[in-house]
């Protein structure tokens, strides 16, 4: 996995709560068996105006001009600012794919869904918390100032303005190890393999018919 | 000490290593994989050249792309080469890798949350996951079950465990009885309505009280199915008499020795008298009305004798903003009554209400009724081959043939439009599903999340209608 450190970029707001995963790239997009491609479709439904289809050529599609990536301002933008609930429904790690396909490398929002926030981890996209107050600001700067850009450092649990003001996060220290080295989930618990087999044996005196063979 | 949690029983028997950064290494007992989010993780296991931990504890079947009809020509049945190529790699990667899978044409094909439990790989005190937020449905048993991401689904192929934090222990007890033609989905939209969608965040819900105890099986899955749309991605229910017998017989469940022996452990899985929970949301159950959700987000709801609200009511701006902007999407004026929806389309199916019960109930409402001539389409989706067997048995099919529903194969279907099953723009749809987000069934198409009964009785009129004038 690509380690997470510190990043600075342009902030774009997404100004809506309960932004749902199908929002963040609609169903028939799931049905790639790739990890990778799902950028041109982020947000697809609100980006252009027609319905979008796979393997189109989304460079030919009509925009939607009122859609905040759609403004030049936005285009390069790798700092998402949201609201509450961001990423709920589906547990479709297709989002954060999609979000990292365009570019995005954090998203700042007052509250996430569970399973999205989790996704995110596993792909070297960081989500991140502020007080609702914070968040606010943020977007109220970056509405104000075009070329708005944050700095999120993982490190020292930050994000800070262009004016210099420093606002800290929480993340739990075990995820935050792994963005910041990259490293592979798998590898880790592989590391407690003894660990693993000694639950099963142990489980298998408690509870046989857990291990009945289904095939 | 106060007791344990439901909650806490099943994660303190799942433990594998507690970790000192606050992490856990949770043991995972059961699997089940689909078509959409498996293909990434088997090929993650090939690229870094790992098999999986443990076979038998996986179970897949194709369900969000295939097809409802022509189920007979198998995978040549899917037109749309994408997701046929996505349904073959499923196939592939479980030939490859030995998983046993329920392929296209096997009559035990479903939906992967009606498959488990019908199968009995749904096993009380299980720890579940799934590629799918909907895996909570499995919590009606007694399980440690939630959805997680295609990289979760990689790591317990690879080690048969995940890495967690312990969730927040919350109960939402539902008291009483419920009214006459009240069921488990009306149940779960209230609860969603009055927590919203993100009141169950970081939490594991216990439900209980006399109305969750009083249900079957199939209203308690109902309910635990719905979990997710309140937040929570793992929702329970205490096992008790109902569960077990059940369980009882199925494929998968233990016989002789093994069953007194799972027995006399399943009858401990319930939260001690002295348990305490961080937060307790308790709700009447005779105050429970039919519900129709009337906006984008599953808190939208309204019983079905209410009206669409009005956002200048609305103080909070975030939320007035939110509701202007859900009307405008599903094309409703504000203090517009609920009865005075019209409908283009029904739809009952989905891993929510697909079940047999679910069948029978709509069944109920619209025999010897006629689907409304201004309806386009009316169609019942069963959850899987072996539902829809039961139903025929039954003469089910029958009923919804001669009142002008479609009968189909059984699959994932209009919940969420991966295969051809799909709303047209602006049109409005009474489902049995659980979502009605933006472009959920269809680009631009408009769902209300309703009960079998409710969706039925919208068949039979148009509109909706409180069940209850029909049928008592």
């Amino acid at each position: 996995m690509r380690a997470f450190t510190q990043h600075k970029g342009i902030a774009a707001p997404m100004d809506r709560s309960n932004v749902d995963t199908d929002m963040i790239i609609p169903k028939q997009f799931l049905k790639s068996i790739k990890r990778t491609g799902f950028g041109p479709n982020l947000f697809d439904e609100l980006r252009y105006l027609d319905e979008g289809k796979p393997d189109q050529d989304c460079s030919k599609r009509p925009l939607n001009p009122d859609f905040v990536l759609n403004q030049d301002r936005y285009k390069n933008a790798s700092v998402l600012l949201a609201r509450a609930n961001f990423g709920c429904g589906s547990s479709r790690e297709h989002a954060p794919w999609a979000l990292d396909d365009f570019g995005f490398r954090a998203v700042i929002a007052p509250s996430f869904a569970d399973i999205f926030y989790n996704n995110c981890f596993k792909n070297g996209l960081l989500p991140i918390v502020l007080e609702e107050e914070v968040v606010d600001k943020l977007f109220r700067e970056t509405e104000e100032t075009e070329g708005y850009e944050l700095t999120v450092d993982l490190e020292s649990k930050t994000v800070t303005t262009p004016s210099g003001e420093s606002f800290g996060f929480e993340v739990d220290d075990f995820r935050r190890h792994c963005l910041l080295n990259g490293l592979d989930d798998i590898g880790v618990t592989l590391e407690d393999a003894d660990a693993i087999r000694e639950y099963e044996s142990s489980r298998k005196q408690t509870a046989p018919w857990l291990f009945n063979a289904s095939n | 000490m106060a007791g344990k949690t439901l909650y806490d029983k099943l994660w303190d028997d799942h433990l594998v290593k507690q970790r000192d950064d606050g992490s856990a290494l949770i043991y995972i007992d059961r699997q089940l994989l689909h078509e959409v989010t498996s293909p990434q993780a088997f090929e993650g296991l090939r690229i870094a050249g790992r098999k999986p931990w443990r076979l038998d504890a996986n179970l897949a079947t194709p369900d969000h792309n295939v097809p409802t009809v022509d189920r007979e020509k198998g995978i040549d049945g899917i037109v749309d080469p994408v997701s046929r190529t996505q349904v073959e790699t499923l196939d592939k990667n479980c030939d490859e890798f030995g998983i046993l899978e329920f392929k296209i044409k096997d009559q035990r094909q479903g939906i992967v949350h009606v498959i488990g439990p019908e199968q009995g790989a749904t096993l009380p005190g299980m720890s579940i996951v799934c590629g799918d937020s909907h895996t909570s449905t499995h919590g009606a048993f007694g399980c440690l079950a939630h959805g997680i991401g295609t990289s979760e689904v990689e790591h317990v192929l690879a080690t048969q465990c995940l890495v967690q934090k312990k969730m927040k222990n919350m109960l939402v007890k539902v008291n009483g009885k419920l009214g006459p033609g009240v069921t488990g989905k009306d149940v779960v939209l209230a609860i969603i309505g009055k927590i919203g969608t993100a009141g169950g965040t970081g939490y594991a819900i216990e439900f209980g009280g006399e109305a969750i105890q009083s249900l079957s099986m199939e209203g308690r899955m109902t309910i635990c199915n719905m979990s997710i749309e309140a937040g929570a991605r793992v929702g329970m229910v205490a096992v008790d008499d109902t569960t077990i017998n059940y369980v009882k017989g199925r494929p998968f469940a233990p016989t002789e020795a093994q069953w007194d022996q799972a027995v006399e452990y399943w009858n401990t899985l319930h939260s001690d008298a002295d348990a305490v929970f961080d937060k307790v949301v308790e709700l009447e159950g005779s105050e429970i009305k039919p519900q129709v959700s009337w906006g984008t987000s599953p808190e939208m709801v309204a019983g079905v004798d209410g009206s669409v609200p009005d956002p200048a009511r609305e103080e909070d701006p975030i939320k007035r903003e939110g509701i202007v902007r859900a009307l405008k999407y599903m094309g409703l004026e504000a203090n517009q009554k609920i009865t005075d929806i019209q409908l283009d389309r029904v739809f009952i199916g989905s891993c929510t209400n697909s079940r047999i019960e679910d069948l029978r109930e709509a069944a109920a409402v619209v025999k010897g009724r006629k689907v409304a001539p201004s309806l386009k389409q009316a169609m019942v989706v069963p959850g899987s081959g072996l539902v829809k067997a039961q139903a025929e048995q039954e003469g089910l099919d029958k009923v919804f043939i001669e009142a002008g529903l479609e009968w189909r194969d059984p699959g994932c279907s209009m919940c969420l439009a991966m295969n051809a099953d799909k709303l047209g723009q602006g049109e409005h749809c009474a489902s049995t599903s659980n979502r009605n987000f933006e472009g959920r069934q269809g680009f631009g198409g408009r769902t209300h999340l309703v009960s079998p009964a409710m969706a039925a009785a919208a068949a039979v009129t148009g509109h909706f209608v409180d069940v209850r004038e029909l049928t008592h």
